[in-house]
C-alpha cells in the first residue's frame, strides 16, 4: 500500500512537471501576450519593448522555464497582468482557492447527499414513477449547459424572487473578520453568525448549478450499481434467511454498490472546477474559475500556468484517493504490490 | 383455449424472441426498436438533422439580415416582439430570431459531428497504435493521454481555445475535439487489450494470420462498440461545451452563419431585460443533447452483453 502510494505520487510529479512544460510553451505562444493586455491603447513600439524585457519574455522559451521552474520551486509563480494586476500569483491562488473549496465542497455534498438516496430508491422501485422521474432528471440534467442553468438560477430566485443575494461571497458592509479565509468557518470561529449565514447564502445559488451534473451522474451510476447487486445471489440469500430491510440495505447492498459510485464521486470532484469556471463567472463569485476566465479573457500567463496546474495537480490528487478507498471499501481489492498474484 | 395450449405458444413466441444465433447488432438492434428511450432519442435526433438539413429551404429570412433593426431602440433596451412574418421576433440587433434558430440547427450540428469525428480518428490512430504494439509505444502514448486526462475537459478545451490568435468556427471544433481524443484512445486500448489474449485472435495467430490483419480485421472491428456509443455521447458533449466556449468569449465572433451556443453567448448581456433570446438556443441545445444522450444510453444498454435477458 504504502510503495503504491508512493509510485503513484512520483507519477502525479512527472504528470505536473510535463503538463508545467506543456503549458509553459503554450501559453506563451498565445497571441497577443501580457504586454499588450498591460498596455492596451497606449502601446507604443517603444513601450512595449521595454515592458517585454522587464518581464523577460525576450529570452529563449526554455531559458524562461528553467527560470520559472527555479522560481517556482521556492512558490514564486510570478507577477498577475490581468486578473489582480500588481498582486503575485500565488497570493491569487491562496486568496481564492478557499472560496472556490467552499463552493465545491458545496456542490459535491448537495450531488452525493440528494444523489445516492434518490439513486438507490429509484432502483429499489424499479419502473415506479420515481425511478423514472430520477433517470428523465439526470439525463436532463447533463444535457442543460451549466452557465445556462446558473443564469437560470440567479434570474428566478435572486433578481425576481429576492431569496439570495446575486453575486459576490458576502455582503461589503458586514464587516466580518478573516482567519481563514474560509468565510463560512470565519463566521462560526469569530461567532460572527450573521457572517457566516450571509456566506452560506452567497454559496447555494452557484453550488446547486454547480452540482448539476455530479448529481446526475451519481444519481445514474447509483442506480445502476444497486440494481446490479439487488440482482445478486448473496442478496436473495440474505432475504431468505430472514433478515430485515434495513440490514440488507445496509450491509450488503449499499456497501456492494459503492464501488462504481465512490469512482465517480472522485472523477466528478476532480472535474469540478471546470464547471466552476462558468459558475464563477454568472455569479461573480470571486474563486479560482473567475480568475481563469478573466485569466483567459486578459491572457495573465502566471495566473492562468499556476491556476491550471494545481487544477491538474488537485484532479490527480483526488483520483489517488480514490484508488486508495478502494482498499477500504472492498477488501477483496489488494492495492499495487504484495497481495497474492 | 386450454391453459396448457396457451403455454405453448408462449413458449414458441419466447422462443422465436431469443437471440440465439443472431448476431450482436442485429440482437442489439432488436431490443432497441423496442426501447422508448431510444425511439424518443432517435425522434429528436432525426428531427433536428432534418431541419438542420432543410434549414436553407425553411429559414425565411437571412439570418444575417437585421430586417427588424428600426424597432431596436437600445437606449430603451426594446427588441422586436413576434410579429406577422417573424413567429419568434428579432434579435438584439433585428434579425428574424427563427430563422436564426434554424440555420444554428445546421452549424451547431456541424460543430458536433465535426468535433466528433476528429476526436474519434484522432483516437482510433492513438488508441489502436498503443492497443496493438505495446511496449515502448503504448507507454509513451498512454502516459501522454494520462497527462492530457489530467485537466478537467472544458478547462482543456478553453485552453486550447485561448491558443488561436482569432478564433473561430474552426478553433473552436478542433478545441473541442482534441479534449475528446484521449478519452477514445483510452476506450480503445482498453477493449484491445482486452482482446489481446482471447480466443478468436489466439485462433487467427495460430492459422498464421499476419499482424496487421489480426489488428485491422479482428480487434479493431470487436473493439468498435464501446467507441460508437461513447462517440454519441459526446455529439452531446460537443455541442454543449462549444456553447461554453462561446460563453468565455472564446467563441466564434463571426455570428453571419449563427450557432446556439453563440447566439446564447451574445445573448447574455440583454438576458435580464429578454430571457427569450437565451431561452431558445438554449433549449434547443439542451433537446438536441439530450436526444444524443438518449441514444448514446441506450445504444450502449442494447450492446451490453450483461442486460440480455
Amino acid at each position: 500500500m504504502l510503495r503504491y502510494t508512493v509510485r503513484r505520487l512520483l507519477q502525479l510529479v512527472f504528470v505536473v512537471l510535463a503538463l508545467s512544460l506543456l503549458l509553459f510553451a503554450w501559453l506563451r505562444s498565445l497571441p497577443g501576450g501580457p504586454v499588450s493586455a498591460l498596455l492596451g491603447e497606449r502601446i507604443t513600439p517603444e513601450s512595449r519593448a521595454r515592458l517585454t524585457a522587464e518581464l523577460g519574455l525576450d529570452q529563449p522559451i526554455f531559458v524562461q522555464y528553467f527560470k520559472f521552474l527555479g522560481r517556482a520551486a521556492s512558490g514564486d509563480f510570478g507577477v498577475s497582468t490581468g486578473v489582480q494586476p500588481g498582486d503575485s500569483a500565488a497570493a491569487i491562488f491562496v486568496q481564492r482557492f478557499p472560496a472556490t473549496l467552499e463552493l465545491s465542497v458545496l456542490a459535491i455534498v448537495i450531488a452525493i447527499a440528494v444523489g445516492i438516496p434518490l439513486g438507490y430508491l429509484a432502483a429499489r422501485r424499479r419502473g415506479g414513477l420515481l425511478d423514472n422521474l430520477s433517470v428523465v432528471g439526470s439525463l436532463i440534467g447533463v444535457a442543460v449547459p451549466v452557465f445556462f442553468l446558473a443564469f437560470v438560477l440567479k434570474q428566478v430566485f435572486a433578481v425576481e424572487l429576492g431569496w439570495f443575494p446575486t453575486t459576490g461571497r458576502q455582503e461589503g458592509g458586514l464587516d466580518a473578520t478573516r482567519v481563514t479565509g474560509f468565510f463560512v468557518l470565519d463566521g462560526l470561529i469569530t461567532r460572527e453568525f450573521d457572517a457566516a449565514w450571509d456566506a452560506v447564502k452567497h454559496l447555494i445559488l452557484p453550488a446547486i448549478a454547480l452540482s448539476s451534473i455530479p448529481f446526475s451522474v451519481i444519481v445514474r451510476i447509483t442506480r445502476a450499481s444497486v440494481l446490479d447487486v439487488l440482482d445478486e445471489d448473496f442478496v436473495r440469500t440474505a432475504e431468505s434467511k430472514g433478515l430485515t430491510t434495513q440490514v440488507i440495505t445496509r450491509r450488503h447492498v449499499l456497501r456492494n454498490s459503492m464501488l462504481p459510485v465512490v469512482t465517480t464521486i472522485g472523477l466528478q470532484t476532480g472535474a469540478l472546477l471546470a464547471g466552476a469556471v462558468l459558475t464563477e463567472k454568472v455569479f461573480a463569485f470571486p474563486g479560482i474559475g473567475q480568475a481563469l476566465a478573466i485569466g483567459f479573457e486578459r491572457r495573465d500567463y502566471p495566473v492562468l500556468l499556476l491556476l491550471i496546474l494545481s487544477a491538474a495537480g488537485v484532479f490527480v490528487l483526488v483520483n489517488l484517493a480514490v484508488d486508495l478507498s478502494y482498499a477500504v471499501i472492498d477488501p477483496r481489492i489488494r492495492t499495487g504490490s504484495g497481495g497474492g498474484r | 383455449m386450454t391453459a396448457r395450449t396457451d403455454k405453448i405458444d408462449e413458449l414458441a413466441q419466447r422462443a422465436a424472441e431469443s437471440d440465439a444465433g443472431v448476431s450482436l447488432a442485429a440482437a442489439a438492434w432488436r431490443r432497441l426498436r423496442r426501447n422508448p428511450v431510444f425511439l424518443v432519442g432517435a425522434g429528436i435526433v432525426v428531427l433536428f438533422v432534418v431541419l438542420a438539413i432543410l434549414s436553407p429551404l425553411l429559414a425565411a429570412h437571412d439570418p444575417a439580415d437585421p430586417m427588424l433593426g428600426d424597432q431596436v431602440v437600445r437606449a430603451r433596451n426594446e427588441i422586436p416582439p413576434p410579429q406577422p412574418g417573424h413567429p419568434l421576433g428579432g434579435d438584439q440587433v433585428g434579425r428574424d430570431l427563427l430563422s436564426r434558430l434554424l440555420v444554428g440547427a445546421q452549424q451547431t450540428l456541424l460543430v458536433g459531428v465535426l468535433a466528433t469525428l476528429i476526436g474519434l480518428a484522432g483516437g482510433l490512430v492513438l488508441g489502436t497504435l498503443a492497443g496493438a504494439l505495446s511496449g515502448w509505444v503504448d507507454t509513451v502514448v498512454m502516459r501522454a493521454v494520462d497527462v492530457m486526462l489530467s485537466i478537467p475537459g472544458l478547462l482543456l478545451a478553453v485552453s486550447i481555445g485561448a491558443l488561436f490568435a482569432q478564433p473561430n468556427q474552426y478553433t473552436v471544433i478542433l478545441a473541442v475535439a482534441i479534449v475528446q481524443i484521449p478519452v477514445f484512445a483510452r476506450l480503445l486500448r482498453g477493449s484491445m487489450l482486452a482482446q489481446r489474449h482471447s480466443d478468436h485472435v489466439l485462433a487467427a495467430r495460430a492459422l498464421g494470420v499476419r499482424q496487421r490483419a489480426i489488428v485491422f480485421r479482428h480487434m479493431l472491428p470487436n473493439s468498435l462498440g464501446p467507441v460508437i456509443v461513447q462517440a454519441t455521447l459526446v455529439l452531446a458533449i460537443a455541442i454543449i461545451e462549444a456553447a461554453g466556449l462561446s460563453f468565455l468569449g472564446l467563441g466564434n465572433p463571426d455570428d453571419r452563419l449563427p450557432e446556439w451556443g453563440q447566439m446564447l453567448g451574445q445573448a447574455q448581456n440583454v438576458i435580464d431585460s429578454h430571457p427569450q433570446l437565451a431561452f431558445w438556443p438554449a433549449g434547443c441545445i439542451i433537446v438536441v443533447a439530450l436526444g444524443f444522450t438518449l441514444v448514446g444510453e441506450s445504444l450502449r444498454e442494447a450492446l451490453d452483453p450483461k442486460s440480455r435477458r
